[in-house]
């Protein structure tokens, strides 16, 4: 099951992702039963192919988690891609042209 | 176990799996993995997770802007922007002190515009922490933000 998203991308370097994805901890609990933790561990950002974001999440993140970056030097037209894995190894994917 | 032996360990298991998939062909060549920093992540002690990160002597500047609400209604998602003054950053991390993980972002970045923001929970009032690295020095700034309802689930 894939992960999916919305993206977005603006010749002003903005990119702005928001990802669905429950971003459980693991310390919630439901009827004093804890949730298992299943979060977006991993997140890659990539301008035209070069990598400008690589990062790393924890369970902290909020539901459905967001992320707005401004990158330097982006122009219309800039190809942008967010490659998403989870701690369960599925992983979701997007792309989006700056505009 | 030595908590510190039992993180080594892991360390070394996760590289050694790492090799056994690069071997198998799982890995393309060239393909590198940032390898979740689970020692940073897994940290339950602020000291514990700046050491994890190479941020314990991380500097006080008013470089970096930490922009939250004063009082977060809702725990469970509370808006954070970041930005920071500084050329060439090349790491930016983000910490709320009080989660029962504290650590919550660990960005390796490049050509960075000065500017994140995102989306976090947390527990209970506290500083939410941004760690900057850039030309090969750790800086830091905080904000408290005071949560009414915790949003950890704890």
């Amino acid at each position: 099951m894939a992960i999916s998203m919305k993206l977005r991308a603006g010749s002003d370097g903005s990119i702005k992702a928001l990802i669905s994805h429950p971003s459980e901890n693991g310390l919630r609990k439901v009827n004093g039963v804890p949730v298992p933790a299943l979060f977006i561990k991993d997140i890659k950002v990539t301008v035209n192919g070069k990598v400008v974001v690589d990062g790393e999440w924890g369970g902290g993140m909020a539901k459905d988690p967001y992320l707005n970056i401004k990158i330097k030097g982006m122009k219309a037209g800039d190809k942008v891609a967010v490659n998403v894995k989870d701690s369960s190894g599925d992983t979701g994917s997007s792309e989006a042209t700056a505009a | 176990m030595n908590a510190l032996r039992r993180n080594v360990l892991k360390g070394t298991a996760g590289v050694g799996a790492l090799s056994v998939a690069a071997a198998a062909g799982l890995l393309k060549p060239g393909q590198v993995l940032a390898d979740w920093n689970q020692a940073a992540f897994d940290a339950k002690k602020v000291p514990d997770a700046l050491a994890a990160i190479g941020a314990s002597s991380a500097a006080n500047t008013d470089n970096i802007i930490v922009k939250a609400p004063d009082i977060a209604e809702n725990g469970a998602s509370v808006p954070i922007e970041v930005t920071v003054n500084m050329p060439d950053v090349d790491s930016i991390y983000i910490l709320a002190e009080k989660n029962v993980f504290p650590l919550i972002v660990d960005f390796k970045v490049t050509d960075f515009g000065g500017f994140m923001a995102t989306r976090i929970k947390m527990a209970q009032t506290a500083d939410v922490r941004v760690i900057a690295k850039a030309g090969g020095k750790v800086w830091t700034a905080a904000k408290e933000v005071k949560v009414t309802i915790g949003g950890c689930g704890g």
